[in-house]
């Protein structure tokens, strides 16, 4: 009896052991990729210049930090790059709630292949880059292009106007393309949770004569709320964490000042500017401020409602 | 009492046409902002190339013929560049499926050495990362710069898919695995044999997300690639927006085009929208006949949320 027990952990010490050898190649993946990148860090200690390796280079200490906020053209830099990442950031919690609007709306149709079909289409902008989001704004609205064409003919305007080589409305085009390429999509979550609501709800809501607004008002509503909540939450915990592909595809001589995110801002100054270092010192900062901005929401999101979010 | 319950009745009616006439309207108008774009670029490309570059043709092509899409493949590089785009999709997505199974797969298994905190030191690589300079240092020093691997390597091990992979097999009968073990398979055989069979749904999710991300993806080549030949399609179609009108020269230059074919003649305008075409084609394609895995792919992370 002892002896099987004893020969039955054996054999589990032996198929652990064995598991493990098959996780090692991933870990040593997992750490390559995610783990040993954050030893780069370590350049915003030091005056890197590229073709030299670290030992050849300066330790400067926190140079690069003070200069954040002691020079002041990079202080006035740095302040517009803030302005543009709140800017667009705050637009983007603003339309998050059209989403929200578009599944309760689109749930209001009962025709199934007009809601199918709809829901197709839109959501398909979710699945193309940016740059060819950025290919089909260049076809509609370059000088030729057809909002140009249209408008000259229809007599509106007499010389084309420039949209995407401006400075005009920045912040205004970039919300509206986010919305272009994610409203549809942003539904999806929205026309689920509708799915899930208990029918027998509208039914004795029904019964006891409510109309159509009341029902969304006092039944649907508060369903999408949670699920809203959540989103609101990741988005705050992303609001230095604007990502660049959309930026820099739209980037140009013009639009500069107003579109430099953090994120591409970075990228900016640190592949094809001057400094990596100082490049790497504003993203640490950014990578500890979103940590942080993220542990914070999700000690809210546990308090208020009792589940965390990551 | 009963006219005017009756008349109620019929007032609400009448406010419920309109409110769904006006709905289907919006809706109408949302759907055909989404589409027309492609549907734009695709009726460019096979019309006259003059008239697409006078900005004539917005509704209905007109001169039809294909000569854009015969001149275009014979560009520079691009043949080349829907190699490595094809070859990135399909090699790292099988690897990213493979994996993505294989170790949700071995995060089920109790038996694993410390299972709890290699699970954590996966899946916490979701909330983290070092940023552009320090990855781009990181390749270096790996030497993956300039090489097809920074495509794949880097994408091989995805958190959130390992996390899709060990809830659906926790949700699968363990008699499966005992009765394999039973008659002797090891554990290699019990994933090939038992487990990649009965995922099949949810590693088609794992598949198509992982799939569109590489077809997609654009930044990896801006960064750590700089040799022509490692391109990827949407990398050149963004060198070729920037310099479109060169690029036109260039193909009038290789002298294939006589006068008398002006107006299949290339602009910029038209080697633009071709190659736009070329690569969204797939996703238009696959898009709707994979739909429900697209969308099985955010149920599982909202339910996650």
């Amino acid at each position: 009896m002892k002896k099987q027990a004893v020969s039955k952990t054996k054999r589990n010490a032996a198929q652990s052991r064995r598991l493990f050898y098959c996780l090692i190649p991933f870990i040593i993946l997992c750490f390559l990729f995610s783990y040993f990148p954050l030893h780069g860090w370590i350049y915003s200690f030091y005056d890197y210049k590229p073709p030299l390796s670290l030992s050849q280079c300066d330790f400067v200490g926190l140079k690069w930090f003070k200069t954040l906020f002691a020079n002041k053209t990079q202080v006035a830099q740095m302040i517009q790059v803030m302005k543009n990442t709140f800017a667009m950031s705050l637009l983007g919690i603003a339309t998050s709630i059209l989403p929200a609007a578009f599944a309760i709306f689109l749930n209001e149709i009962k025709c199934k292949w007009f809601k199918n079909l709809v829901q197709t289409l839109t959501t398909l902008p979710n699945f193309i880059s940016w740059v060819l989001v950025y290919s089909v704004a260049f076809s509609l609205f370059t000088d030729s292009g057809m909002v140009n064409t249209v408008l000259q003919n229809m007599g509106i305007i007499t010389t084309p106007i420039k949209f995407l080589d401006s400075d005009a409305h920045t912040y205004l085009w970039m919300t509206l393309w986010s919305m272009w390429k994610g409203l549809g999509w942003g539904a999806i979550m929205y026309l689920a949770a509708i799915a899930g609501i208990d029918q027998e709800l509208y039914e004795a809501a029904k019964v006891d004569g409510a109309n159509r607004f009341q029902l969304i008002k006092n039944i649907t509503v508060p369903a999408l709320a949670p699920t809203f909540f959540v989103l609101l939450m990741m988005s705050v915990a992303n609001f230095l964490n604007n990502g660049m592909d959309q930026y820099y595809v739209f980037q140009n001589a013009f639009n500069k000042e107003h579109i430099q995110v953090l994120d591409l801002y970075v990228y900016n100054i640190g592949m094809t500017g001057s400094s990596l270092s100082l490049a790497t010192a504003i993203s640490m900062l950014k990578s500890i401020v979103s940590v942080t901005l993220l542990a914070i929401v999700n000690f809210v999101s546990k308090k208020t409602r009792g589940a965390s979010i990551i | 009492m009963e006219a005017v319950v009756k008349k109620h009745h019929k007032k609400m009616k009448s406010g419920d046409v309109a409110f769904s006439i006006i709905n289907y309207l919006v809706f109408i108008i949302i759907t055909l902002i989404c589409v027309y774009p492609f549907y734009y670029m695709i009726i460019n490309t096979i019309s006259n190339n003059e008239l697409s570059a006078n900005g004539v043709i917005n509704f209905l092509p007109k001169g039809i013929h294909l000569g854009n899409y015969i001149q275009v493949l014979s560009l520079n590089g691009l043949p080349m560049a829907a190699l490595i785009s094809v070859a990135r999709t399909v090699i790292g997505t099988v690897c990213a499926v493979l994996a993505s199974a294989f170790l949700g797969f071995l995060f089920t298994q109790e038996e694993l050495w410390h299972r709890k905190f290699w699970y954590r030191f996966f899946v916490i690589t979701m909330y983290f990362n070092a940023g552009i300079i320090p990855m781009f240092i990181t390749m270096r020093t790996l030497h993956l710069t300039n090489t097809f691997w920074v495509y794949i390597l880097p994408a091989i091990v995805q958190p959130f898919s390992i996390i899709m992979v060990k809830t659906y097999v926790e949700s699968m009968p363990k008699s499966l695995q005992e009765a394999a073990e039973i008659d002797g398979a090891g554990i290699l055989t019990i994933f090939w044999k038992i487990i990649l069979p009965t995922a099949k749904p949810i590693l088609a999710t794992v598949a198509i997300w992982a799939a569109v991300a590489q077809w997609n993806s654009f930044q990896d080549t801006l960064i750590y690639i700089t040799d022509q030949k490692l391109y990827s399609l949407q990398y050149l179609l963004y060198t070729y927006i920037n310099q479109a009108s060169s690029l036109a020269a260039m193909v009038r230059n290789t002298g294939t085009v006589s006068a008398a074919m002006l107006a299949s003649q290339q602009t910029p305008t038209s080697i633009r929208m071709t190659v736009s075409v070329i690569v969204v084609l797939p996703i238009l394609f696959v898009y709707p006949i994979f739909q429900r895995f697209f969308v099985s792919g955010i149920m599982i992370g909202s339910v996650k949320g």
